[in-house]
């Protein structure tokens, strides 16, 4: 037995091994993160945040663009569970639609700005020298700018320009990615540049493989479980920033519905005093859903790479 | 020597240092000064230094891992920094390394089939049928079981990484390794059974090794010619009875007397040099081991010594021999 | 040995527990050994055997979730494991130092070697400054460094390994301890450097009787430097011998293996022996020998029942079935 021990196939391949089943690393972070009380909740409350937005208005006895004059600004009954808007919409309505609207800008423009930042960071980490100086000074003038302002400027040219109110969403949508791209392509610019360090990066090279398969097989799915956590709570910072944005009237504008604007109504003194049920959803809705997103990030975080934890 | 596998030419690799508010290079890092060597076709050749020595670097610039400062690197007669990108790749299965750090070296997110296979897929060798069955052939040879194809890195314990490194490497059935301080990670006890399957290999596939260590036992059981680096230069080069017989330079003598024997009742006379390794940025003039030799003299510290052949391929660089 | 020395310290079935989220890891598991006073005792075994966490228990740095289960600790008249936190305090440094592997990430890289030096023995042996100094200088010369007063000035990122390993020995002298912890004082250096360090460890236990527990993984540096020798494998002490005893006649499977598997300058072979299979796991070893996976000569009740160590003749202390009186051989 020694004398061949080296070559010969060990009959105990180790402890470790006693699951039959090979586990991915997908499959270990999953069953980390079922194990975080907090960021499970956080999945749970989107979820039915989700079904509550999408499904939600199917059950609703109210059509959201019936203006009813005489019934406007009732307080919750039991035909109105949230109460009417100023002009007699059911608020329960209208806050799922906004949800549909609030959910799709947060979602859309951070999938807008993962394509972006990630296929620039990419290429920029991977070839560096010039093309990594253009994206990467590019994506720095772009951050060096304060986003409110530059959101509130933008949002006031479009108003001026009278874009009408359903294309207005897909421009919001356009200009937060367009400000939330820079910080992701450095993230995985500098993820790139730190993976190509490791060995493994070295080994692709030894072995002689194509650039093609170094990228897609060996850089980018290393890089996607940073990538997942940040364009989770990149989301909540969208929805964040749209509620802003339409809060302040520059965002998605009324007819459509969203978060941000429904809270307009707390802008005026008698709406903010005495009709709480006018702004205290929407509010809640924004509040809740950002902090769900950011539990589950966070819960994310801690599963797909313990090491950052701390 | 016409069946040299590898020629090595008065191999150079300078690291800049850049300083300054524009990022001017200021200095050198002198990590490969100078090497030459030449490695027979079926030899295994030992490359031994402490840290700094700069073996590895010898080793990633024999690969063209890196760029060289100057020199050359001959391959079966080709010039590899003469080659295009496109052959370079051709070529890279012919040459593999073995990685010091099995953790390191295999992407965490890829089965170990895959990792083993995926050069022969990328280099059109084999269809992914015939991958599988490669691979599982591979997995035999290196010690490892067939129900170890679809595990992940982090299943593994550090040695049989080591094997699914080595036989990611010669899966492409290489004609050359580099073997890069592969048991240094290692428990002693595991160590031993990657040095067995090294010397298998050998015996079984007609491997060329180059391999870097810095323990000398190690590489008194494994290799025929050993090199002695210091500081970037080689200072001694013979072949293995050789040099542990008759060991010439003060710095090989030093080496060999400093390794701890595992016999408590051996009471040797150990040459304990003074002081440490000099950085590679600013080597000592004359020559590098000036500063630490026992027997160095005013020469030493003024010029460099030659390294010149002193017996059949023995060769050394003191101006005392 | 047949003269007997005085215990300095004793370890008496010390248990280390770490809680972690696959289970309880047995780091170190019922171990007992001594510490004779101005002697080396080696521990010797591989990654996760338990030897560093053994030294950590000595000094009670476990870290979460590493946790102490049971045990005894003697040093002197007292039982480390029951000291409250500031009295223990008082010992580590004073009558118990340690000197760690990695000696860059142990010092401080924004305070100079000489404050770092020169602050404890102020503190420790109520020295002034001036005379701290003094003595500093002094333990920097003693660890073998030339020009004392610059040193004393240079931070620790312009030192090299061994220097800053000189460094650390010099301050774990400082307060003239009577243990000396040395976990893997060695591994992270040059083989040059390394008999340089050896050399002064060797010189300070024969300058001051300082006893020096040495932890390592090098059965070469353990022939130089121990007296006696600890060997343990998975959480577990499986031999204990003299030096010589258990270099010329070891006993446990392993422990000859370990001996056989190492390649020696000047004693090729072949073929290197070696133990099949890998390190065992910590987490969920059943009631078998630990070993008994991977040793040749493994018998019926090895799969059965984890062997109790036993005393054996010259001092020699193994735990193996092998060496049982009335265990059935067969197959």
């Amino acid at each position: 037995m020694s004398a061949n021990a080296g070559t010969v196939s060990e009959k105990n391949p180790g402890v470790r091994a006693k699951s039959a089943k090979p586990a991915s690393p997908w499959a270990h972070a999953f069953r980390r993160l079922r194990k975080n009380r907090l960021a499970v909740t956080g999945l749970v409350f989107l979820i039915l945040m989700g079904l509550f937005c999408t499904v939600g208005p199917l059950f609703s006895p109210y059509v959201d663009e019936r203006v009813t004059g005489a019934n406007f600004n009732r307080p919750p009954s039991a035909q109105n569970w949230l109460g009417t808007d100023n002009l007699g919409r059911d608020i329960l309505t209208r806050l799922m639609l906004a949800g549909r609207i609030s959910l799709t800008v947060g979602i859309a423009s951070m999938l807008l700005s993962v394509l972006i930042g990630s296929v620039l960071g990419a290429v920029a980490g991977y070839y560096r020298g010039i093309v990594d100086q253009v994206i990467m000074r590019f994506a720095d003038v772009l951050m060096t700018i304060p986003s409110l302002p530059l959101l509130i400027i933008m949002g006031a040219v479009l108003s001026d320009l009278k874009v009408p109110s359903d294309y207005r969403i897909y421009i919001v949508m356009l200009m937060l990615s367009i400000l939330g791209w820079p910080g992701l392509a450095r993230l995985v610019r500098s993820q790139i540049l730190t993976l190509s360090q490791r060995e493994f990066m070295q080994a692709t090279e030894v072995l002689g493989l194509r650039d093609r398969r170094k990228i897609f097989v060996h850089l980018l799915p290393n890089t996607l479980p940073l990538l997942i956590v940040v364009a989770t709570l990149s989301v909540a910072g969208a929805i964040l920033s749209e509620s802003v944005l339409s809060y302040l009237g520059l965002g998605v504008t009324p007819p459509t519905p969203s978060w941000g604007n429904m809270m307009d109504s707390a802008n005026s003194l008698i709406d903010f005093q005495k009709r709480p049920w006018l702004w205290m959803p929407p509010g809640v809705a924004i509040f809740a859903t950002v902090i769900a997103i950011n539990l589950l990030g966070e819960g994310l975080r801690d599963a797909l790479d313990p090491k950052m934890k701390k | 020597m016409s069946d040299a596998m590898l020629e090595v030419k008065d191999l150079k690799k300078y690291y800049p240092i850049t300083g300054g508010l524009f990022g001017r290079t200021v200095a050198h890092v002198k990590a490969v000064d100078g090497i030459s060597l030449s490695i027979a076709k079926g030899e295994t050749f030992g490359l031994v230094g402490e840290s700094g020595s700069g073996k590895s670097t010898v080793g990633r610039t024999i690969l063209r891992l890196t760029d060289k400062t100057a020199g050359e690197v001959r391959f079966k007669g080709k010039d590899l920094y003469s080659l295009s990108k496109q052959d370079l790749r051709q070529i890279r299965p012919e040459m593999q390394l073995v990685f010091q750090d099995p953790y390191g070296s295999l992407n965490p997110r890829m089965r170990i089939g895959d990792a083993i296979g995926e050069a022969l897929l990328d280099h059109g060798r084999a269809s992914r049928a015939e991958v599988r069955d490669k691979v599982l052939e591979t997995l035999a040879l290196c010690g490892l079981s067939s129900s170890h194809i679809d595990r992940y890195p982090h299943e593994f314990s550090g040695g049989q990484r080591q094997r699914v490194g080595i036989a990611r490497a010669i899966i492409l059935n290489p004609e050359f390794l580099v073997a890069d301080e592969p048991v240094s990670a290692l428990d002693v006890s595991i160590q031993a059974q990657i040095i067995n399957l090294f010397s298998d290999l050998r015996d079984r596939q007609g491997l060329t090794y180059l391999f870097i260590s810095h323990d000398l036992s190690v590489v008194e059981h494994l290799c025929s010619t050993i090199g002695v680096m210091y500081l970037g230069s080689m200072v001694e080069m013979a072949p293995r009875d050789e040099l542990f017989a008759q060991p010439l330079h003060p710095y090989t003598r030093a080496l060999l007397s400093a390794v701890p024997i595992p016999d408590p009742t051996l009471k040797r006379e150990r040459i304990v040099l003074r002081g440490d390794i000099p950085s590679p940025v600013d080597p000592p003039s004359g020559c590098k081991f000036h500063t630490r030799c026992p027997v160095a003299t005013d020469a030493c510290r003024e010029s460099a010594p030659e390294f010149r052949e002193v017996g059949s391929g023995h060769f050394v660089a003191c101006h005392l021999v | 040995m047949t003269t007997m020395t005085n215990t300095l310290a004793e370890i008496k079935g010390l248990s280390t527990y770490f809680h972690t989220e696959e289970g309880i890891v047995k780091a170190v598991d019922d171990v007992s050994f001594s510490i004779p006073a101005g002697r080396t005792v080696a521990v010797v075994g591989e990654s996760g055997c338990g030897k560093s966490v053994t030294a950590l228990s000595v000094m009670r740095l476990v870290a979460e979730p590493g946790r102490i289960e049971k045990g005894e600790i003697r040093f002197g008249d007292q039982d480390l494991l029951r000291l409250r936190e500031g009295e223990m305090r008082g010992l580590r440094g004073n009558d118990i130092a340690m000197v760690f592997q990695e000696p860059m990430s142990s010092l401080n890289p924004v305070l100079t070697i000489g404050e770092q030096l020169i602050e404890p023995l102020m503190e420790h042996r109520l020295l002034s400054k001036k005379e701290a100094r003094a003595e500093s200088a002094g333990l920097i010369t003693r660890v073998g460094i030339p020009r004392a007063e610059e040193m004393l000035k240079a931070y620790p990122h312009e030192l090299s390994g061994g220097m800053l390993q000189r460094i650390m020995i010099a301050i774990a002298l400082s307060c003239q301890p009577k243990l000396l912890i040395a976990d893997e004082p060695t591994t992270a250096l040059d083989v040059t450097v390394q008999a340089q360090i050896l050399d002064l460890l060797n010189g300070i236990k024969a300058e001051s009787n300082t006893a020096i527990l040495l932890i390592t993984h090098d059965l070469g540096v353990v022939a130089e430097m121990a007296d006696h020798v600890v060997v343990m494998y998975a959480g577990k002490v499986i031999e204990e011998a003299p030096v010589i005893e258990l270099f010329q006649n070891p006993r446990h499977p392993y422990t000859k293996g370990l001996l056989r598997s190492k390649p020696v300058i000047g004693r090729r072979e072949e073929r290197l022996y070696s133990i099949p299979g890998q390190v065992p796991q910590l987490i969920g070893l059943g009631e078998a020998c630990a070993f008994a996976d991977r040793c040749e000569s493994c018998l019926p009740v090895c799969r059965e029942r984890r062997p109790v160590i036993t005393q054996g003749e010259n001092g020699h202390l193994v735990a193996c079935w092998l060496y049982e009186e009335g265990v059935s051989r067969d197959e």
